[in-house]
């Protein structure tokens, strides 16, 4: 059942009435009925991994929980008997013990995503040595269909549990509850993958019915219907068109592409995450933001702080730290910076860290090398800028212009190119097919192509090509808009006149000029298949 | 806090880190910074900082790092 189907917005209604018609203390108990009976849409066998994964996670966590919880009352109650060496080796037991329970959970948990999701890759890659080899060998692929959602719920998981061994937060007691932090229907396809602590204050509390958050709530599901049908899948057809004929669209096609796959996945992440935020606003539950504007974003460090926010956070938190301040990464720098001296000694973590990260990025998103180049490539460009940090001071302190206009303008388009350069390797799928494309740009010169009716031999009329341009520039303008300020906080400032007319324009729209029909394909979310 | 100080100026010269409170919140220090951080401190103090120390509220301010060694410095 995907956000844009109809059967989501009768699920929703239904669901809608009854949540605010039961008793308040159900209301999260019908909130995981109703995120089973959702996810049961994309078949019955796959509830079968999201059940063994929460039970996993539930026992572990309980068991990590209750490790701590029994140290410190051991530890309290003994706290003039034990010398400082006895509590010290106590507390590093109970810690070993829970470190060995976390990585009980993490082979699991990580090994049901690996099998599904890169086995096959792996044997591909092995029998590609085979073939390399000249071995007369080769293994059959297992053809494992991805859960979906797999890899968001599985690292929402990891998450908890790895607070929960940190002592963050005490283990949830109540395995239902745990099973509705995993499941909550709105996240549950493409994010944000939530933390906890930030989660369960308003998934199970009692929700009275709030006409303004109901109201917030479907002005944001509207603002992701109109990005996703009425830019991103309108885009699709054209997308598709020059993807899937690399032969006949080269040069300044490929130009076109990357800049309309730069903006239809924009408005298909983005859009989906706010139907997500929006819905979940609907039953009175908070999700955190997964954007932040980041096509404005002036560097690419500074694009991923701002795109997909939950996942960076993710990979900052539970790998990026855990393995860059390491007792044996600290360790090897040191070692480094005796033999290399101290400028190269330093760097040795943050190096290696980021190169695991974006690594991990990479086949995150995808089994496939295309993935992994992409995300080899953020790490070489964020490496490469920091070390030109100091070039770009100097710069900046010599000519004066870091607040001037122009010069933030530039910044801003050159993010966006280079991002954008970057994910067309998402784009083609395959890393030579993108790179003999990028050439084309050099030796293939058509862009007289552009104004002799090219871009019409597209999928797009000039109709579509006039809509696109409008709603762009009305997702530019709220973008800008909404700088300090959410958009619908300023839009309740207006008259009511104003305010209604706004919504019955999004609807009509919407309604209007959502891409349906033959062609368009307005059932999946770019980031589901991740 | 001297030695502190001085790590942190050797991060970035341009800084006050005496007054500066809002070191991570207004983003002067990034994640790159705080590894280097970490490591110039573990090394400094003979301390070991473990990771789910690394929250903001630890490094928003020289005050706040010098009560997180001490407290870890204790611990031991």
């Amino acid at each position: 059942m995907y956000f844009t189907s109809y059967e989501f917005i009768l699920f929703l209604v239904i669901l809608f009435v009854i949540y605010y018609l039961i008793p308040k203390k159900n209301q999260w108990i019908l909130l995981l009925l109703a995120s089973y009976v959702f996810y049961s849409f994309a078949g019955l066998g796959y509830l079968v991994y999201i059940l063994v994964t929460t039970l996993s996670t539930y026992f572990i966590s309980r068991k990590i929980g209750l490790l701590h919880s029994t140290s410190s009352v051991y530890l309290k109650q003994n706290k003039g008997e034990l010398s400082r060496e006895e509590r010290k080796a106590y507390k590093s037991g109970i810690k070993k013990k829970q470190r060995m329970w976390l990585v009980v959970c993490m082979v699991f948990n990580f090994g049901i995503l690996a099998v599904l999701k890169y086995s096959d890759f792996t044997i591909a890659n092995i029998n590609s040595v085979f073939d390399l080899l000249k071995i007369n060998k080769n293994i059959p692929v297992l053809g494992f269909i991805l859960p979906l959602g797999i890899s968001f719920y599985t690292f929402q998981t990891m998450g908890y549990i790895i607070d929960v061994y940190r002592d963050k937060y005490p283990y949830e007691k109540n395995i239902f509850k745990l099973a509705l932090f995993i499941s909550f229907f709105p996240q549950l396809i493409q994010g944000p993958i939530s933390r906890f602590d930030d989660l369960k204050e308003s998934l199970f509390a009692e929700h009275s019915f709030d006409t303004r958050a109901i109201s917030f709530g479907l002005q944001r599901v509207l603002w992701g219907f109109f990005k996703k049908l009425v830019i991103a899948d309108r885009l699709l057809v054209a997308v598709n068109t020059i993807i899937r004929s690399p032969d006949d669209y080269q040069g300044v096609y490929v130009l076109v592409g990357m800049f309309f796959y730069a903006i239809q996945l924009y408005a298909d992440f983005t859009g989906g995450i706010d139907i997500a935020i929006g819905v979940a606003e609907v039953f009175g539950v908070s999700l955190k933001e997964n954007f932040q504007r980041p096509y404005f974003s002036k560097s690419i460090t500074e694009y991923w702080r701002r795109w997909h926010i939950s996942l960076g956070t993710w990979f900052k938190d539970y790998m990026f730290f855990p393995i860059s301040v390491s007792k044996s990464m600290l360790n090897l720098s040191k070692k480094c910076r005796r033999i290399f001296g101290d400028p190269i000694g330093k760097r040795i973590p943050v190096y290696l860290a980021t190169i695991i990260v974006w690594f991990t990025t990479g086949i995150w998103h995808g089994a496939a090398w295309n993935f992994v180049v992409w995300g080899l490539l953020n790490c070489l460009v964020i490496l490469v800028s920091q070390e030109c940090i100091p070039l770009y001071q100097s710069f900046h302190k010599r000519f004066n212009v870091q607040d001037a206009f122009y010069y933030r303008l530039f910044q801003v388009v050159r993010t966006f190119w280079l991002m954008s350069f970057l994910r067309t390797l998402d784009c083609y799928r395959n890393v030579s097919t993108t790179f003999r494309m990028y050439g084309t740009v050099f030796t293939k010169w058509n862009w007289n192509e552009l104004i002799n009716g090219g871009l019409l031999g597209l999928g797009l009329t000039r109709w579509d090509y006039l809509v696109l341009i409008i709603a762009v520039l009305i997702i530019l303008y709220v973008s800008l808009a909404s700088r300090s300020k959410s958009y619908r906080e300023i839009l309740l400032t207006k008259p009511l006149l104003v305010r209604y007319l706004a919504y019955f324009a999004l609807i009509i729209s919407i309604l209007i000029f959502g891409a349906y029909g033959v062609g368009y394909d307005s059932s999946q979310f770019i980031y589901s298949q991740f | 806090m001297e030695q502190i100080l001085e790590i942190l100026e050797g991060l970035h010269p341009e800084i006050d880190f005496e007054t500066c409170d809002t070191l991570i919140d207004d983003k002067i220090i990034d994640s790159f910074d705080i590894v280097t951080l970490i490591s110039d401190l573990s090394e400094e103090f003979d301390v070991t900082i473990p990771v789910e120390d690394i929250i903001p509220e630890n490094f928003n301010s020289a005050k706040a790092i010098k009560a997180l060694i001490e407290r870890l410095l204790e611990d031991e």
